[in-house]
């Protein structure tokens, strides 16, 4: 390319690949983005953290022409640039791999690469030049797809080449990716660090949006910590540690590791056997599923999203029906009939905290007090009388709720959508918890939460356990199965591929197993 | 029956399908971008009021034509607003329009030649002409196709030949080119549009433009070449026949025309009911009438593959990260 550094030479003297002075954007009263600057050296991988809301993907977007800063520069390769759209970022050389896929399902991966890029009003000459650039992207850095594949037919992990190669064909310099991990098994994780180690070694700057510090640990050169709309710190990788950057991100000391002593299991609360679902398409979605969760446990499942948790979680919360049996201490319960629903499953001591809040959990624009109600306002304590409902107790009991889970802020008639995300999972959570259940079912207890809210989830969660409790924890973050679960099964199309110790297994198993490679063959 | 019926029969039909075929392909455009369109019916109706009431006053049946387009660009761009540019519903903005289109065609022919609603008898220069294509009458004494070509193919004014046309450019357009790749993609998936640097607004805008103008012409057939003047409702469900083309096709051009002949022999038909009984068929016109209907149901039952619209249909696009 015209113009290209020689490699070994003026490395110091470099120019930033970006560098922003004094970003700020605000959206009405909130301030997403305060006075932002940061310098990201050409051919370094540098890491932006922060929890939900602090302002990253803000910042990302007005890099990309999404969003136009209220005041600052922004300065590529030493130059001013403005950006005003995305077409501009394109050609300052900037590619977005954004968190959920701007992907096109029923186009070729050809198609999409192509699209917004053609070469002229006809798309056979654009389409045969990016079969070839593909081929030799995909030589160059690990990036094979086929060219000719439709993409839904494609696996998560292979999507999110396309985007890359997406931005590679626009041939962007700098790549910036949003949460790229959240979808991906570890294997397909580590697969991506590759690439981006060799796009590294091409030169190629990188931008790394996450909130899981093990990753930054793992890849970047520099990390900078995002607060509340501010720049907190910039780092070298090589010169903190997770504690740090997680006091950095939160303002005060967090526990990473959940504090827990070794299970007292009792009797068994819920016994499983050949557990099968099928969704409208006929697409079997759970395959016989044998398990037993005994009081006084957490049984964590482990999974890529979409091998069934989700169908494992709503037949046993009475949302989905199914076949085979499920006794409930000792009682079976109705799997297809009359009393398939969450209220009889409430009535047998089981409480859900559902996987999506916004959509099972919660009424986004109902007040807390309703919210936190609701499955439990039949109750005799919030009735008038045969016909009213005690609309002042359930406050009462909101407001109690609100103080002992530190829900903030504490006001039960704010809507659910005006929380944060955090504080929404603590009224979804103290709903179910404080009903004291003998069996509770959570999925993705943490998703969307910020720090110091996953700490006092997870607490709580094992509180509930050292109550006598049975847990059934379903997550996608292995971290946090590993952490909290005291036995670990891992699922895979459908079925339950075995289980482990988390104390004596480790991410490696546990991802084999979740790409579906039998615990037994892996070595 | 002898085969001058059966060719009778599929003249009419040729005649029939061509407003079904502009209409769907209108309808085509603005799906594929994903904007419903309801509002077909209107479009025509208006264009249709354009085509016969200029057409009459000037005598040229040209100008009535592009009246017809201009009376159906205006529909088109308040539908394109009220769904793009507001982010509208787009079913209520497209019924809107056909109850506006419903009014406002009795109200300006009442006003301009007080006919109860109906423009004059178009007649001379101000109806669309039949072409004779080369060679029909040499050709007539050719056993079968003889007759075939000089009845049914030639013979017919020249839109009937432009929407003919128009279904394997729309083809090329949609899957051969930057623009119906773009169109294409901005139905499914728009945020891929916009990220990759194109305005989503823009392209939509096109499509439903595109939409306006071949309901213009869909319109000005109706009143200048299939009928010799306007009549108050005349398009008479016609736009709602077209959407059922369209999932009948399942949003493909070469589908479209095979389901708008299959829709306009229905309605040939049904203009024919001496044929069935000489046929020994007792079929109620109203019968074949909701026949198209019919089919679009079972085809969206699921009964005869699935008809999948384009995903992002019906959804305003708004930017988010």
């Amino acid at each position: 390319m015209a113009g290209a550094i020689e490699p070994g030479r003026q490395v110091s003297a470099a120019p930033f690949a970006i560098e922003l002075k004094g970003i700020s954007k605000a959206f009405g009263p909130v301030q997403a983005n305060k006075d932002i600057s940061i310098q990201v050296a050409k051919g370094s991988i540098h890491g932006i953290i922060g929890e939900n809301g602090a302002g990253k993907s803000t910042l990302m977007s007005i890099l990309y022409g999404f969003y136009k800063a209220d005041s600052g520069e922004i300065l590529i390769d030493g130059q001013a640039t403005s950006i005003p759209d995305s077409q501009s970022a394109i050609r300052a050389g900037i590619g977005m791999v954004f968190q959920h896929f701007k992907l096109v399902q029923n186009f070729t991966v050809l198609e999409n690469i192509i699209l917004g890029a053609e070469d002229g009003a006809l798309l056979a000459p654009s389409i045969s030049k990016a079969r070839k650039t593909l081929a030799e992207l995909a030589r160059e850095y690990e990036l094979d797809v086929d060219p000719d594949a439709v993409i839904e037919d494609l696996s998560v992990g292979h999507q999110q080449r396309v985007e890359i190669l997406k931005a590679l064909y626009r041939q962007a310099n700098i790549l910036i990716l949003d949460e790229p991990t959240g979808v991906l098994t570890p294997a397909e994780a580590d697969h991506l660090f590759r690439i981006l180690r060799g796009l590294k070694d091409q030169g190629k700057t990188i931008i790394l949006i996450t909130h899981k510090l093990r990753e930054i640990m793992e890849i970047t050169d520099t990390v900078s910590v995002m607060r509340r709309g501010q720049m907190t710190a910039t780092v070298k990788t090589a010169e903190t540690n997770p504690e740090q950057l997680a006091e950095l991100m939160v303002g005060r000391k967090v526990l990473l590791r959940v504090d827990k002593t070794p299970a007292q299991p009792g009797r068994t609360i819920l016994e499983v056997e050949n557990l099968r679902v099928t969704d409208e398409q006929g697409v079997e979605r759970l395959r016989g599923v044998n398990l037993q969760i005994r009081a006084g446990e957490i049984l964590g499942i482990a999974g890529v999203a979409g091998n069934g948790q989700s169908e494992l979680l709503e037949v046993l919360g009475g949302i989905e029906r199914g076949t085979g049996t499920i006794r409930m201490n000792g009682v079976e319960l109705d799997l297809s009939g009359r009393h398939s629903d969450g209220q009889s499953r409430r009535a047998d001591g089981i409480a859900h905290v559902p996987e999506d809040r916004q959509v099972l959990g919660l009424i986004m624009d109902f007040a807390a007090w309703e919210n936190v109600a609701f499955g439990y306002h039949h109750a005799p304590e919030f009735q008038k009388n045969a016909l009213l409902m005690d609309n002042a107790a359930l406050r009462a009991d909101c407001e109690a709720k609100m103080a002992r889970f530190d829900v903030r802020p504490p006001i039960p008639s704010l809507a659910a959508k005006n929380f944060s995300g955090g504080n929404q999972q603590k009224i979804v959570v103290a709903r179910e918890i404080e009903r004291n259940p003998d069996l509770l079912l959570i999925g993705q207890p943490t998703r969307g939460v910020d720090i110091g809210a996953i700490e006092f989830i997870h607490k709580q969660i094992v509180a509930l356990r050292d109550a006598g409790k049975a847990v059934l924890l379903v997550s996608v973050e292995l971290d946090e199965i590993m952490s909290l679960s005291d036995r670990v099964a891992v699922m895979f199309d459908g079925r339950i591929m075995g289980e482990r110790d988390p104390a004596t297994t480790d991410e490696r198993e546990l991802g084999l197993m979740m790409a579906g490679i039998a615990g037994e063959s892996a070595q | 029956m002898d085969y001058a019926t059966f060719l009778q029969i599929l003249d009419t039909t040729l005649r029939l399908a061509t407003p079904l075929l502009f209409a769907c392909l209108a309808g085509l455009y603005s799906e594929r971008a994903g904007i419903f369109d309801i509002g077909l019916e209107g479009k025509m109706l208006m264009a249709a009021m354009c085509a016969g009431s200029v057409a009459f006053l000037t005598g040229s049946v040209w100008l009535g034509v592009l009246a017809a387009i201009g009376g159906s660009l205006v529909f088109a761009l308040v539908h394109g607003l009220a769904s793009i540019t507001f982010r509208g519903n787009q079913l209520i903005s497209g019924v809107a329009l056909n109850f506006v289109a419903s009014g406002i065609t009795i109200l300006v022919t009442l006003a301009l030649f007080n006919q109860g609603g109906r423009t004059p008898p178009l007649e001379g220069g101000a109806r669309m002409q039949e072409i004779t294509l080369p060679l029909a009458d040499t050709l007539r004494g050719v056993p079968l196709l003889g007759p075939f070509y000089a009845d049914v193919i030639s013979g017919h004014p020249l839109l009937v030949y432009v929407g003919l046309l128009l279904v394997p450019a729309t083809w090329w357009l949609l899957y051969r080119t930057r623009f119906g790749l773009r169109l294409r993609a901005v139905g499914e998936n728009p945020a891929s549009v916009d990220t990759a640097g194109v305005s989503v607004a823009r392209m939509r805008f096109a499509a439903v433009l595109i939409a306006g103008v071949l309901c213009g012409l869909a319109g000005a057939y109706m009143a200048t070449g299939l009928q010799a003047g306007f009549g108050r409702e005349m398009t008479a469900g016609r736009g709602y026949i077209a959407l059922a083309a369209l999932i009948f096709a399942k949003w493909r051009p070469w589908h479209a025309l095979w389901a708008c002949l299959l829709f306009g022999f229905f309605q040939s038909l049904a203009l024919r009911p001496d044929v069935l009984e000489n046929l020994g068929m007792k079929i109620p016109v109203p019968a074949l009438d909701a026949l198209p209907y019919v089919l679009t149901v079972i085809v969206l039952a699921g009964l005869v593959g699935k008809a999948i619209p384009p995903r992002a249909g019906g959804e305003p696009y708004v930017k988010e990260r």
